[in-house]
């Protein structure tokens, strides 16, 4: 079973690094020379943004123009205290809510696919398979899905169901309906990932448990629950890290218009159409630090369970 | 798959005593499999909706219900219409050139930092590493408000290879697949070949570069799909019509083809059929690439 393989890569003894070469005046700069263009990428690319966008955060600045304007702590204050920008973290709740649903499913389909069942691999496939597609098209399906007259009115008319609801267009409807394209799309990696972790668990196990007459709740519990506790935990970050930067499907669906706004669409607006660079970096800045909260607080909670260092 | 699981047999071989134990199995069983199908029901049939829709004509569009049949199986017009005027070739042709660039790109600079961080040793390696972490906990969507400003000052606004850089530069995951892989190569075999005489660049190429063939076909894997369903970063680096990729493409449907459902579904098609195609061929490598790339 090749999904056991995350677990094993790191497992390998302590070597030793090959000896010194026959030219040492040269040593050193070789792994500098491998390194020269991976740096240089990672720091243009990824610290020079975040120590740009913690400058650009304490200015006023418009993106366009040559000078900006020292403000302090100003763009801080204004996201916290301007209700209508800070309503997008009220709809990362939908998205945050939907995301422990997707758990709690997966483990669930996880649990029931890793018994023998027939078609097991076809119901695999099938759950896993919407995590690899496209996201625009994803939204695409969904809004024929939601519109009036479409997939959901047509299935909810065969049951009899007559209603006129407007699964987008109703302001307390809309972002549950976006939470809910959020779960078909991404239950799929939380489900793999859950069923690889409860298959490597070596099949003896099982077999001695119904030897002793456990029930499949009891394997559940004792067997199954435990052997996946990395994994939960770290479907919990993706989870709330998720949550807080969602921006395709609500932007392809509905624009991100009013309600559906989220904090990700919010910042870019602020950047590129109404050149609030200052307000967006200010933005992002706490995006960015909300999420390395959680992680950091994740690794403090579990520190040595990661799946590698079993 | 081959691991073995709990044999349950049928219930017949069951002890009598275990009778009522092993009806309730039954309908455990039968409820498990009520849950499955509903669940492959929510998968499929919007994606089934959606290609019913993509070979109707319009007039069946607007007579039929949503799960009408079409009356000519074979109607691909709205295909023609999708490629045409919607711009999918030049779609396509600009997602395989960024995929290329940017796939070989993330090849070579991944196993390099992977060699030199796993076979040698170097003053400021701990830092080197420790920069390579970080950068795993900054996400990307974040800090696009900056990078924006960093790939326009070196010109590359509105180009393919703003993308093909940001793919290739931000690409941590990459460099901890080949990391991890490389540590499962002996150095004895690096050893050999440099009392061989031969540099440490020919050692990477002929020693370290062949050996790393799994790990290298993982991360196609994975880099490939990524990148061909990106949205975010072509989007906010190429507006121009013709540098679309398929995901901005299809997006741009949405205006001049407002209200054909009929066409908007034949691009969706146009764009997930591929993906379709390299999961039934690819299905295991796809499950251990994407659960090697998110456990890291």
């Amino acid at each position: 079973m090749a999904l056991t393989r995350l677990s094993s890569p790191s497992a390998s003894p302590p070597r030793s690094v090959p000896a010194a070469p026959t030219r040492p005046g040269r040593r050193w700069i070789t792994p500098w020379l491998f390194l020269a263009v991976p740096l240089i990428m990672l720091v243009t690319f990824t610290y020079v943004p975040v120590a740009n966008m913690i400058s650009y955060s304490f200015t006023d600045w418009d993106g366009v123009s040559p000078d900006k304007d020292f403000v302090g702590l100003g763009n801080y204050a204004q996201l916290f205290t301007r209700p209508e920008l800070f309503q997008v973290f009220s709809v990362s709740l939908f998205y945050l809510v939907a995301s422990f649903a997707q758990i709690a499913l997966a483990l669930y389909f996880a649990t029931v696919l890793s018994f023998r069942l027939r078609l097991r691999n076809l119901f695999k496939g099938v759950l896993f398979f919407p995590y690899l597609l496209n996201g625009v098209a994803v939204a695409f399906v969904f809004l024929y899905v939601f519109q009036p007259g479409g997939t959901l009115d047509g299935l909810l008319r065969l049951f009899g169901v007559d209603a006129k609801i407007f699964w987008l267009g109703d302001p307390d409807l809309v972002n549950v309906s976006l939470a809910g394209v959020s779960i078909w799309r991404f239950l799929g990696l939380n489900f793999v990932l859950f069923l690889g972790a409860i298959q490597s668990v070596p099949a003896e196990i099982h077999e001695a448990a119904e030897l002793d007459g456990a029930s499949r709740t009891q394997v559940f519990r004792h067997i199954i629950v435990p052997s996946i506790r990395p994994i939960i935990s770290l479907s919990v970050i993706l989870g709330v890290s998720g949550a807080l930067s969602v921006f395709e499907i609500p932007y392809v669906m509905t624009g991100g218009s009013g309600e559906s706004r989220t904090f990700v669409i919010q910042t870019i607006k602020l950047a590129f159409q109404f050149n609030k660079m200052g307000l967006a970096s200010a933005s992002a800045v706490v995006l960015l630090v909300a999420i390395l909260l959680i992680t950091w607080v994740q690794r403090r909670l579990i520190p040595e369970e990661r799946p590698e260092t079993r | 798959m081959t691991t073995r699981t709990i044999p349950t047999g049928p219930a017949g071989r069951l002890a009598p005593l275990w009778r009522t134990a092993a009806s309730a199995r039954r309908i455990s069983r039968i409820l498990t499999y009520i849950s499955l199908v509903a669940a492959a029901g929510v998968v499929v049939g919007p994606l089934l909706t959606v290609f019913l829709t993509s070979l109707k004509t319009p007039r069946e569009l607007a007579r039929g219900g949503v799960f009408s049949l079409p009356g000519d199986w074979l109607n691909l017009s709205n295909y023609l219409t999708a490629f045409e005027n919607g711009n999918m070739l030049v779609a396509f042709g600009n997602t395989a050139f960024i995929l290329v660039f940017s796939v070989t790109g993330t090849i070579v600079i991944g196993t390099m930092a992977a060699y030199a961080i796993d076979r040698f040793h170097f003053r400021m390696k701990r830092l080197v590493i420790a920069l390579f972490l970080m950068a795993t906990l900054v996400p990307g969507v974040t800090t696009q408000v900056a990078t924006f400003k960093v790939i326009d000052a070196f010109g590359l606004f509105d180009t393919r290879w703003g993308p093909i850089l940001l793919y290739m530069g931000t690409d941590i995951v990459s460099i901890y697949i080949f990391l991890q892989f490389i540590r499962n190569i002996p150095v004895s075999l690096d050893e050999a070949a440099r009392l061989d005489g031969a540099s440490s660049l020919k050692i990477y190429r002929s020693v370290i570069l062949p050996l790393l063939k799994p790990a290298i076909a993982t991360v196609v894997i994975i880099k490939g799909i990524t990148v061909y369903n990106e949205f975010y970063i072509p989007f906010l680096y190429m507006p121009s019509e013709e540098l679309g990729v398929i995901s901005t493409s299809l997006f741009r449907f949405k205006g001049p083809f407002g209200a054909h459902w009929e066409i908007i579904s034949a691009g969706a098609v146009l764009v997930i059929l591929p993906t379709l195609v390299i999961f039934l061929a690819l299905q295991r490598f796809i499950y251990n690439g994407f659960t090697a790339g998110a456990v890291k």
